[in-house]
């Protein structure tokens, strides 16, 4: 049987490459905003591409906000993505103040434009980086990066970054043009990274693979 | 910061096509094919772009999107004849990453802005096409490098960073399919006024000239296409379903353009890597 994933939708971001990296990988990835249906589903995804205070303006008014939450507290796999990272966070910066999902306690800031060595720091950061692993014990092992080899090279587009109030929550950091951020975190049976997996390569696709996996033996 | 590797895959109806200054299209091959080469070859994104997207209907384009979409992991941007908020929705639908916008964007510079705003500015690219004029400045041109708009780049690089460009793909039409080098001048002009990335692309016929770009012209990125099209020619990537159209006496020939010294991803990411450019390097398991 192909396990069914939901995508959601809040109608911002280009969802398709998140979809055909799940179907790759055997599983059955539905593109949906429709509450009922995503919590029918043996896992979630949360994407996006765009900005912090649409998605969140549209995940209110889509009714979605206590939908993600419920299906977090089912225990079921969840995997965020770039601003699907972001926004399990506290709040952001991104032109005023936008309050979170709150799950991840911190803030999304802006690049500068400038290093602490006066350098130019081109925003968005736009290209590979490497992901190192920031955490303690055996987290790596039990993450969807498993199957990944540490200082891996990913995918990353974003002008925001974040960083967990609780170092404990970070899996790994990556550092662009000398400023040090959170790539991704781990907790529960929630993964969410600011870079894209779906546009990382065959190490990329390791991670989905891993996601199905989990989902397999949940 | 990594810079990357992007090759460039001009597409005319269903094949794969090369010109130079834009112009004189030979029929390579199938875009799919060499999508799938690349990107296991190490390419870091990939561009399609449709050139002859106003003469001919786009549904050919949107498959070849989608069957490259299913098989391949790295970022694809599209281009070429891109108009309306809706073609971006569709291009992205059929499995594109990111779009390029040159003529619309001139045409009408707050299609940027609505495009920014509804899609995110990291899948807005602007695509500049330069030529270089006889006192020196250099004008943006439209429709492919055939009508001149009198606007000069730099000038219209700093406003599409302005009004939410992700990033600038910067083609010198001159130098673009001669093998010849990039225009380094031109790149860099733009390169250091604006905080965006900036591809370099036009020109690139040996991997120093790539070398060149990056370390003297400030580019985040280098779009490449003759100098890997033709290393992989003698592959046979021309099967049943190859679709003939237009001028195939280029490949029938075997004769390549001289100043073109065709290479590999590997050996060009080898190279830079020696010379202290940091790339992405394959590990090939």
């Amino acid at each position: 049987m192909k396990y069914k994933v939901a995508i959601i939708d809040f109608e911002l971001s280009n969802l398709f490459s998140v979809q055909h990296a799940c179907n790759y990988v055997g599983l059955n990835a539905i593109i949906t905003s429709q509450k009922e249906e995503i919590l029918k589903k043996d896992a979630l995804i949360l994407p996006g591409v765009g900005s912090f205070g649409d998605a969140m303006e549209n995940l209110i008014r889509l009714d979605l906000v206590d939908t993600i939450k419920s299906f977090i507290a089912t225990g079921k796999q969840f995997l965020g993505i770039c601003l699907g990272f972001q926004l399990l966070f506290t709040e952001s910066e991104e032109f005023g103040t936008f309050q979170g999902l709150n799950l991840i306690d911190g803030i999304v800031r802006k690049f500068p434009n400038i290093n602490s060595n006066g350098e130019l720091i081109r925003v968005p950061q736009i290209g590979w980086n490497y992901i190192v692993d920031s955490s303690n014990g055996d987290k790596w092992e039990k993450s969807l990066l498993k199957n990944i080899k540490n200082n891996a090279y990913m995918y990353f587009v974003h002008s925001f970054y974040a960083m967990p109030a609780n170092e404990k929550m970070i899996l790994t950091k990556t550092n662009y043009e000398g400023i040090e951020y959170c790539s991704s975190v781990c907790f529960d049976n929630v993964f969410a990274s600011q870079f894209h997996p779906e546009k990382s390569g065959v190490e990329g696709i390791k991670i989905y693979q891993e996601f199905a996996n989990k989902i397999k033996n949940c | 910061m990594n810079i990357r590797i992007i090759p460039r895959l001009d597409i005319k109806g269903p094949n794969l096509v090369k010109g130079i200054h834009l112009e004189g299209l030979r029929v390579l091959g199938k875009p799919e094919a060499f999508a799938k080469f690349y990107y296991e070859a190490g390419a870091d994104e990939l561009i399609y772009q449709d050139v002859v997207a106003s003469l001919y209907d786009r549904n050919s384009l949107q498959d070849i999107i989608s069957r490259t979409a299913k098989e391949i992991f790295i970022p694809l941007t599209v281009g070429g004849g891109i108009r309306t908020l809706d073609d971006i929705k569709n291009v992205l639908r059929a499995g594109a990453d990111k779009v390029s916008i040159n003529t619309s964007a001139i045409k009408k510079p707050q299609f940027i802005r609505d495009a920014a705003l509804k899609f995110g500015s990291s899948t807005i690219v602007v695509a500049i096409e330069a030529i270089k004029q006889q006192d020196g400045n250099y004008f943006a041109f439209i429709d492919n490098g055939r009508e001149a708009t009198g606007i000069e780049v730099v000038d219209w690089a700093c406003r599409v960073e302005e009004l939410g460009a992700g990033e600038i793909v910067i083609t010198s039409v001159d130098r673009e399919g001669t093998g010849i080098g990039f225009d380094v001048n031109l790149v860099k002009m733009i390169a250091d006024k604006v905080t965006i990335p900036v591809i370099a692309h036009g020109g690139a016929g040996k991997k120093e000239d790539l070398l060149e770009v990056l370390k003297k012209g400030n580019a985040s990125a280098v779009s490449i296409a003759s100098i890997l099209h033709y290393g992989i020619l003698s592959k046979d990537f021309t099967d049943n379903s190859f679709n003939q159209e237009g001028n195939t006496d280029f490949l029938r020939s075997g004769k390549l353009v001289s100043t073109v010294e065709p290479t590999t991803i590997k050996k060009i990411k080898m190279y830079l890597y020696k010379n202290n450019i940091d790339v992405r390097m394959i590990t090939t398991e």
